[in-house]
């Protein structure tokens, strides 16, 4: 340590102590415990009197220098690769496959946490840690992978719970070449917004806004095979055969769409479905879908009448700077006498979310946003609760860090019968 | 549906072969000579130390790994290949710094599953430009794409990385 610190430090500790209270021996003693507290410091960060030290490089690295070394470096496995021994350290690409389970396996999840208010004196009132889930991902090798997630939602499951155990994902990925990836197994259905992608710090709102509830029944899994293909202009692809959904046609939820979700749980395979979805993401800021999917019998053959269903939609997002708009709509279309009787043959609903995000101090985040939703599925029946619904929200994300969220909202929200249902919302959600 | 079924099991079968490798969009070696020409400058090496570290964890928003970084530099442009996480993979990237300001991006190894869309030129365009700020973001914000949130997370971070070690060289 240099003799102008030691004058420092000594002199901040004399002028921090009652002299009086203390003996020589006593400020001797705690003079070399601080000074040793700063030499490891000064080991493991530097000198404290240097300033910001820019460090110069270190003489020319002669090797590697061929093309095969320069790549090797960033390999996941390589004879060129450096190892943990040397100076470098294995790069973060670097793993070594097979000899390593935990290296090769990744765990991450999210959750979300919700508080509904009924303004409007109903009984809607409850608190709820909505949904907890675990992701569990493993590499086999670099083109193989397994994917799979793993949910309780509504905090307790079993006889008589509000809540549930759900597999929501589990398939094997395949990378192909030319841009293209393979699947198998159960996974999430490429259509709207949500689907896919909905980790709670990623979307406006406590509770997923309700098309992407009532409409594309988020969140929707099934089992089977697809292929996805994104190439270098921002076209992209994903098509899937799949399982069906098994919609009834009567009891308390007949012609729901959301209610005729089996979750791959010993399903009705009378009928598969097909999905295919286009992308562009090619303009900065702009991201567009469009996406489809037909099943022959919606019913799962349970019905003798043609229940062949078409579900088509589109999307689209635009962001620049702070200001985004988000919009979406889908539209089934569903045959048979029974589903047209029941004015449940044409089920449709779309939204338009304009917002704004303001970034401040250490990448702090608060954004507003708006929006309004149309959506009318199984009408004409007192017992399922469909209808034709207008809704309007307003409300305020605050991310303190990317991952994590706090949420406030409020949903106005009317039915043809001129019924209003007004409810405040507050959330907290991560997502690692 | 049976039909579509086997015309798709049959396409994947012939025309997509597993042949080994990521989606490599462009090796390290040819995005240098690409920056540099076929004559290399030498391979240099930065050794970071514990301030240094503290500053990228910053940026990063997690420690960094490696203690030393690689670079090539013809005293003009600076090339820095550097890896992050975006969900649960490595993205390889190259930068090309000078004067403080990035002059070029471009995704050389993709990993992960979604995501690809960070790799397009559109994207990359961005950050051309870009300096590092006070307050540790880029001056250019960098806009999301739908569905790729966490790779687009990914790059801002790395730019900013290079931006930083290009000041400590």
């Amino acid at each position: 340590m240099k003799l102008a610190t030691r004058h420092f430090i000594l002199s901040s500790l004399l002028a921090s102590l009652p002299l009086s209270a203390v003996t020589v021996e006593e400020l001797a003693a705690r003079l070399e415990k601080l000074e040793g507290k700063v030499n490891a410091y000064e080991k493991k960060y530097g000198p404290l009197d240097a300033g910001t030290p820019a460090p110069k490089a270190s003489p020319t690295f002669s090797e590697p220098s061929s093309d095969d070394e320069i790549d090797a470096l960033y390999e996941k496995s390589s004879s060129f690769a450096p190892t943990a021994t040397t100076d470098f350290g294995p790069s973060v690409a670097q793993r070594d496959y097979g000899s390593s389970w935990a290296e090769n396996t990744h765990i991450g999840g999210y959750g979300e946490l919700h508080l509904n208010r009924d303004l409007g004196g109903g009984d809607s009132n409850e608190i709820d840690f909505h949904r907890w889930v675990l992701f569990v991902n493993h590499s086999f090798s670099d083109r193989i992978k397994l994917y799979s997630e793993f949910e309780l939602e509504h905090s307790l499951a079993g006889d008589g719970q509000p809540g549930e155990v759900e597999l929501e994902q589990a398939y094997i990925d395949f990378t192909l070449d030319h841009g293209l990836s393979a699947r198998a197994g159960l996974f999430l259905l490429p259509v709207g917004l949500l689907n896919e992608i909905h980790e709670p710090d990623t979307f406006f709102g406590v509770e997923r806004n309700r098309v992407e509830n009532t409409i594309i029944p988020t969140t929707w899994w099934e089992a089977g095979a697809g292929a996805s293909q994104t190439l270098n202009s921002g076209l992209g692809w994903d098509l899937a055969v799949h399982s069906g959904l098994d919609v009834a046609t009567t009891g308390s939820n007949a012609f729901r769409i959301r209610s005729g979700r089996q979750k791959v749980a010993q399903a009705a395979a009378e009928s598969g479905a097909i999905t295919g979805r286009v992308r562009y993401n090619g303009v900065p800021g702009l991201s567009l879908s469009a996406f489809g999917q037909y099943q022959h019998d919606i019913t799962q053959t349970t019905s003798d009448e043609d229940n062949s269903a078409i579900l088509v939609g589109g999307t689209a997002v635009y962001q620049n700077g702070g200001f985004g708009l988000k919009a979406l709509i889908a539209s089934w279309h569903i045959n048979g006498d029974s589903f047209e009787a029941n004015d449940a043959d044409h089920q449709w609903g779309g939204y338009l979310e304009p917002s704004y995000t303001w970034t401040f101090a250490n990448d702090q985040k608060v954004g507003v946003f708006g929006r309004y939703s149309h959506y009318e599925f199984a009408r004409g029946l007192d017992n399922t609760r469909g209808g034709e619904f207008d809704q309007f929200d307003v409300g305020v994300n605050y991310w303190p860090i990317d991952n994590v969220v706090l949420k406030i909202d409020y949903n106005h929200i009317i039915d043809e019968d001129e019924n209003v249902e007004s409810l405040l919302n507050l959330g907290v959600g991560y997502s690692f | 549906m049976a039909v579509i079924s086997k015309i798709l099991l049959l396409w994947f079968t012939l025309s997509c072969p597993l042949l080994g490798g990521e989606r490599v969009y462009q090796k390290p070696s040819d995005f240098l000579k690409s920056v540099f020409g076929s004559k290399l400058p030498p391979t240099q090496a930065l050794a970071l130390n514990g301030g240094h570290q503290a500053q990228i964890k910053n940026l990063l928003g997690h420690p960094y790994r490696p203690s030393k970084v690689r670079y090539w530099s013809n005293g003009r442009k600076t090339a820095w290949i550097l890896e992050e996480i975006g969900k649960t993979e490595p993205i390889t990237t190259g930068f090309v710094v000078s004067g403080h300001k990035i002059e070029q991006v471009k995704v050389l190894i993709y990993r992960e599953g979604y995501g690809y869309e960070v790799a397009g030129k559109g994207f990359c365009k961005q950050f051309k430009g870009a300096s590092l700020a006070a307050n540790g973001r880029l001056t250019h914000q960098i806009r999301n794409i739908a569905g790729a949130t966490l790779s687009v997370r990914a790059l801002d971070r790395l730019g900013r990385v290079a931006l930083y070690l290009n000041t400590i060289k």
